[in-house]
């Protein structure tokens, strides 16, 4: 060819198919074994944790939106609520905490609607592996982004003032519990982002969900100052029930019944959900 | 694998799927022995693309059944999972991953321990000249890498089955070589390859039958020398000095080579389908009987070039229309009515 012909001296690092080296690569080795479900899952959790390695901006969302809920709530409804913002943040702390981390769940959704877009989940539906393996490793590597989350906010809190009576121990079962009903509220997200057709519409459904189940809660204030229809829905709200739970592990005790609902609730996400989004996700 | 080299690797009867109002595939037949490089030719719109999709199990059929090495891809889409592999015409690779990265990850997924998913990805990289770009992100590579690593990919398993969906489309003339040579190399170790693309060339280079699609149907199908022989293997393209001279030109070269004569939209160049029986050996005589005649009338030619029949005129000769888009052509009839 004539380029071989106008080469002098250094030769270019041009690329030539070579029959013989290919022909390695495609004599078969023992076919592997299938990974088992969890091997997959934490194989796309993997994936997950690497693309925070290369687009670390995404880590964003989980970390200013926290410290500034944190932060404007606190002295926005601190002085005005409760005597003193430090005296309100020990009623409050924990609401902010399952808020923000609960927001952002929606991002799963947003994920995968992005990503499924692109050509690679092609290639990830046609591997011989357990189905709901992409998503649930997807969810796991989201899960590592509410504990993110959830470490800011106490840090920001401790730093303003919050002293939890619980200690380590309860500090740590609440956000365990949070990152329970999170990793289950997730497979809202995942059906949404396969159902709907943009971002913008996960992003517009996932609001007009996620306002009014944390606001109408007792994040913010005690339901007894409710008009009673209101407390009626603040009662089976599963927010509440989360925020109830969180809130006694982290004040040291533990509230038997909302744990209980929160757990029921969490199970009938995954359930209903989960089931949903791999019926989706088999025939998208 | 009893019958890795030997049947069929894929069996479609009247598939049909729609979007919409769209009917992306029509009824569509396919037969693809085992062990050879399969060309599906259409152009855009045809229904190239759903067509692999729902043979790779990621789309389902609305009618027809459709085997792979005898497995139903509604029914037993796992088993056909496991025994092919596809590399989309977009990038079917994590952008933000590096290549190696994107590699591992599969090969871990295909159910390698974490050394073996390792060396299997540094020994594709290697063998398809991507050692160096190892460490980069998929979204800096060049297309042509691109479209390596995305092969590379497909072939961590060792499939049976390759489906490459118009792996050279937007590569430069270089690249496109070496996915040729590639293809090559996977077939010559017995993987069955079925390809997609827009270029007789290429489905003549590489492939032992092709299918011709349009409309989401089969519209014609065979060996390449058949499919010339119905279309003739070369055409001539002639751009003249003077326009005035078209005319005569047209007249010499009908009475030189027996031939339909086609005047283009450029009101100097004409173009004649040669080698009606499908040898090359006499579309390249053709060639040069035309030539000399032109000269002998005293017709100067600026430009002269005998090449393969474009897609275009491979559609003219096979339905009378060209090779319009069906998107396109809808709106045209719509347009129309
Ligand atoms: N997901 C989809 N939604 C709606 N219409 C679709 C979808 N996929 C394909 N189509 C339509 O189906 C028809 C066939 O498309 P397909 O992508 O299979 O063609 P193709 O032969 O691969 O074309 P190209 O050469 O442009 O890749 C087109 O009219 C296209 O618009
Ligand atoms: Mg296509």
């Amino acid at each position: 060819m004539s380029d071989t012909a106008i080469t002098t001296g250094r030769a270019p690092s041009v690329y030539v198919p070579s029959a013989e080296a290919l022909a390695t690569v495609l004599a078969p080795a023992e076919r592997p074994a299938r990974p088992s479900p969890l091997a997959a899952s934490l194989t796309f959790g993997w994936r997950a944790l690497l693309k925070i390695k290369h687009v670390p901006e995404q880590l964003f969302d989980v970390t200013a939106f926290p410290i500034i809920m944190v932060l404007m709530f606190t002295y926005l409804f601190g002085g005005a609520l409760a005597d003193s913002p430090r005296a309100y943040l020990q009623f409050f702390l924990p609401g902010i905490m399952v808020t923000s981390v609960v927001m952002i769940t929606m991002y799963t959704g947003v994920g995968l609607n992005n990503d499924i877009e692109k050509g690679v989940f092609d290639r990830i539906r046609t591997l011989p592996v357990w189905r709901p393996a992409a998503l649930v490793g997807m969810i796991f590597g989201d899960v590592l982004r509410y504990v993110l989350a959830a470490v800011v906010i106490l840090s920001v809190g401790l730093v303003l003032g919050f002293r939890p009576d619980g200690g380590l121990l309860g500090v740590l079962a609440g956000i365990g519990l949070l990152v329970v009903f999170s990793f289950a509220f997730s497979w809202v997200w995942t059906f949404f982002g396969l159902v709907l057709r943009s971002e913008k519409s996960v992003m517009g459904v996932s609001m007009m969900v996620l306002f009014p189940l944390t606001f109408l809660s007792n994040v913010f204030v005690e339901p007894s100052t409710m008009p009673g229809w209101l407390q009626a829905f603040v009662k089976v709200n599963p927010i509440t029930h989360l925020v109830g739970a969180v809130r006694a592990a982290m004040a040291g005790s533990m509230d038997g019944p909302n744990t209980m609902w929160l757990l029921l609730w969490s199970a009938g996400f995954v359930v209903v959900f989960g089931t949903l989004t791999m019926y989706r996700y088999n025939r998208h | 694998m009893s019958n890795r080299n030997t049947g069929l690797a894929v069996e479609a009867e009247g598939l049909v799927r729609s979007f919409g109002t769209t009917r992306a595939l029509d009824g569509l037949d396919l037969r693809v022995p085992a062990g050879t490089v399969y060309g599906v030719l259409g152009p855009n719109g045809a229904g190239k693309t759903t067509a692999v999709r729902v043979l790779a199990t990621l789309l389902r059929p609305d009618g027809g059944t459709a085997r792979v090495f005898g497995h139903d891809v509604v029914r037993d889409a796992d088993a056909v999972r496991s025994r092919v592999s596809l590399t989309g015409q977009y990038a079917s690779l994590d952008e933000d991953l590096t290549g190696a990265e994107n590699l591992i990850l599969l090969a871990r997924l295909l159910g390698l321990s974490r050394a073996g998913a390792r060396d299997r990805a540094d020994q594709l990289l290697a063998a398809f000249g991507l050692a160096e770009a190892a460490g980069r992100q998929v979204k800096k590579y060049s297309g042509g890498m691109r479209r390596r690593i995305d092969i590379a990919a497909s072939i961590l398993n060792t499939p049976d089955l390759l489906f490459l969906d118009e792996p050279t489309t937007g590569l430069d003339p270089r690249s496109r070589n070496q996915v040729w040579a590639i293809v090559r190399a996977v077939v010559a170790y017995g993987t069955t390859v079925l390809l997609t693309t827009q270029y007789l060339d290429e489905a003549d280079q590489l492939a032992g039958r092709i299918a011709v699609v349009d409309h989401g149907r089969v519209i014609a199908e065979g060996t390449p020398g058949e499919l010339k022989s119905s279309v003739g293997s070369g055409s001539v393209h002639i751009r003249l000095r003077d326009p005035g001279q078209r005319p005569q030109a047209e007249k010499v070269l009908r009475a030189a080579l027996g031939v339909p004569v086609q005047l283009d939209t450029d009101p100097v160049a004409l173009t004649a389908r040669v080698g009606e029986d499908g040898t090359d050996l006499e579309a390249s005589a053709q060639a040069a009987r035309a030539l000399g005649e032109l000269a002998g009338a005293g017709i100067v030619v600026d430009d002269f070039s005998l090449g393969q029949p474009s897609l275009d005129e491979v559609f003219l000769a096979l339905t009378d229309h060209p090779a319009v888009p069906a998107d396109e052509r809808d709106d045209e009839l719509e347009a129309a009515r």
